[in-house]
């Protein structure tokens, strides 16, 4: 059964040093509160993984959270690059990110064989890429039945997933929609879970075929109201495009970004703490 | 009619001509998806738009910023989860035509977009593959759109991340690739297609106010120009206002223009 509980509590009850992360959302429901709640804890030597880091793995790599980052596509979506991932890649600053690249189609196949208690995943993939020569997991595999060669992949296997949703409910019932990614492989492919919700209600009130994460999967649920902005959460707010075209002067200069990172979130208590600080 | 326009302008124009009524599009987000939803917003209406997010046959009213904007969902005909497109729907063989970008392009339409430079040590990092590596080997066709310069059109690419057609002649029919592969390049400049036997791509239409010198001079291999290469039609005012119209609405909603990326 899922826990109520404070973010604070629930990432340093189930987010360890040199553990394996994956915190999804693609492009919408990016669970933000919970990074910066990482980042304040001052995790080391995380694990990531996510099909698209987007700010907040360049968050979390530019304040030294990160050994390894697996992912399939690094940039700022609509603006251009991801500052402080390049400057891991390129430079290895503040330290050096071991990374293992795959295709979107390769990431959602192995969350979903995670999901499903397998070791692999197998798609029709890469041929003719280099990705499989400068990924040694990317591998084939022959169908015992027809004789095609197709690619296999790892399954993802997190030791802890976190998302955000919109509702839960009183006894932990998850409650997303709109644009769904891969939370819910991923979530399901974890050992622990945690999500953050928009909002507490009596009842979801949902109807069938809704995308529920029962309260059993969940580890840990917390209210974080408007906790996945700058991304954004469908029926509660837009996604601030202004402060994702900010993150790029934010984030190209080093200082400037340490600056930032210590205000903004090593200074503030919570997220609400933070809303009030970049809403000055 | 046709009207004055930008070398850009004049790229959009070209790639949503490309896009016939009725087919089912895979949309990279950028200057695909401005020109996929130009060609819904002019002759192909009945276009299905599926963006890797989820959103299936998504009807925007004004350019995403990002692959997952909230208006893609909202005007779907039905929003999937990420694993259920690539799986489904791609790798199901539902998608009529793949629409790209590219960092770099080289004369077999194979496609860059993972480093410039060595792979251990690069010079930029770029965004990586992303849904690329499987649009472009299990759509049916594929369109490239892409700006024109010798940085871009280069004689060989630091790292192949989607393949166009390999090393040419029958490689990929070879390699089994599902797909047909790349119909045509689109740039600011001209249009190119691959040669029915070489693979290679040829220039088959010139944009208007373009000179075949300043194509050569953007290119970093030997291009040839198709026996019967012609000239682009210049926009008409229906499309152009269109596109101008987009771009304005997507300017006024998120304070930038859709296809920055």
């Amino acid at each position: 059964m899922a826990e109520w509980v404070t973010l604070a509590e629930a990432i340093a009850a189930n987010v360890h040093d040199g553990e394996t992360v994956a915190l999804e959302g693609f492009t919408h429901l990016i669970p933000f509160a919970a990074g910066h709640e990482i980042i304040r804890q001052q995790r080391r030597n995380l694990s990531l993984i996510r099909m698209t880091p987007d700010l907040i793995y360049d968050q979390l790599i530019g304040a030294g959270c990160a050994a390894k980052l697996t992912f399939s596509w690094g940039g700022n979506p609509g603006v251009g690059s991801l500052h402080r991932f390049r400057d891991a890649v390129e430079n290895g600053w503040p330290g050096p990110l071991e990374i293992e690249e795959r295709s979107h189609s390769d990431l959602a196949n192995a969350y979903v064989a995670g999901a499903a208690n397998l070791p692999f995943a197998v798609l029709r993939g890469y041929t003719g890429s280099d990705l499989p020569r400068v990924n040694d997991k990317i591998r084939s595999v022959t169908c015992p039945f027809t004789g095609e060669l197709l690619a296999a992949t790892p399954s993802v296997r997190p030791d802890v997933t976190v998302i955000h949703a919109q509702k839960a409910d009183w006894k932990g019932n998850v409650l997303l929609w709109g644009i769904l990614g891969v939370q819910k492989e991923a979530a399901l492919a974890a050992k622990r879970a945690i999500v953050t919700v928009e909002e507490r209600v009596r009842e979801l009130n949902a109807p069938p075929n809704a995308c529920i994460l029962p309260s059993w999967v969940v580890t840990a649920v917390c209210e974080v109201p408007r906790g996945a902005t700058p991304s954004y959460a469908h029926g509660y707010y837009d996604r601030d495009n202004v402060f994702y075209r900010a993150w790029d002067r934010i984030s190209r200069d080093r200082d400037c970004f340490n600056a930032w990172i210590k205000a903004n979130i090593l200074e503030t208590e919570d997220f609400a703490e933070y809303l009030q600080a970049v809403l000055q | 009619m046709s009207v004055a326009c930008t070398s850009d302008e004049m790229m959009t124009v070209a790639a949503a001509r490309m896009l016939r009524n009725g087919a089912v599009c895979f949309v990279g987000i950028g200057l695909p998806s401005t020109a996929a939803n130009l060609a819904r917003l002019t002759h192909a209406p009945d276009a299905v738009l599926v963006y890797e997010s989820g959103p299936i046959g998504a009807k925007p009213p004004v350019l995403p910023l990002s692959i997952g904007d909230g208006n893609l969902a909202e005007t779907a005909d039905t929003v999937v989860s990420t694993p259920e497109i690539f799986r489904y729907w791609l790798q199901g063989g539902r998608i009529d035509v793949g629409f790209l970008g590219a960092a770099q392009l080289d004369r077999f339409a194979n496609i860059n977009t993972t480093v410039v430079g060595s792979y251990k040590n690069p010079k930029v990092r770029l965004p990586g593959a992303g849904g690329a590596p499987e649009i472009s080997s299990s759509a049916k066709e594929v369109l490239i759109i892409v700006k024109q310069t010798k940085r871009t059109f280069v004689e060989k690419l630091d790292f192949v991340t989607s393949v166009g057609f390999l090393s040419g002649g029958n490689s990929r029919e070879l390699a089994g690739l599902p797909g047909n592969g790349p119909a045509a390049v689109i740039t600011d400049l001209c249009i190119l297609r691959p040669h029915p036997v070489s693979r290679e791509l040829e220039v088959t239409s010139v944009h208007p106010g373009v000179n075949r010198e300043s194509i050569l001079k953007s290119t970093g291999w030997e291009l040839r120009f198709a026996e019967n290469c012609g000239e682009t039609a210049s926009p008409n005012s229906v499309e152009l206002e269109t596109l101008r119209d987009l771009k304005e609405r997507t300017a006024a909603a998120h304070g930038v223009e859709g296809d920055a990326a």
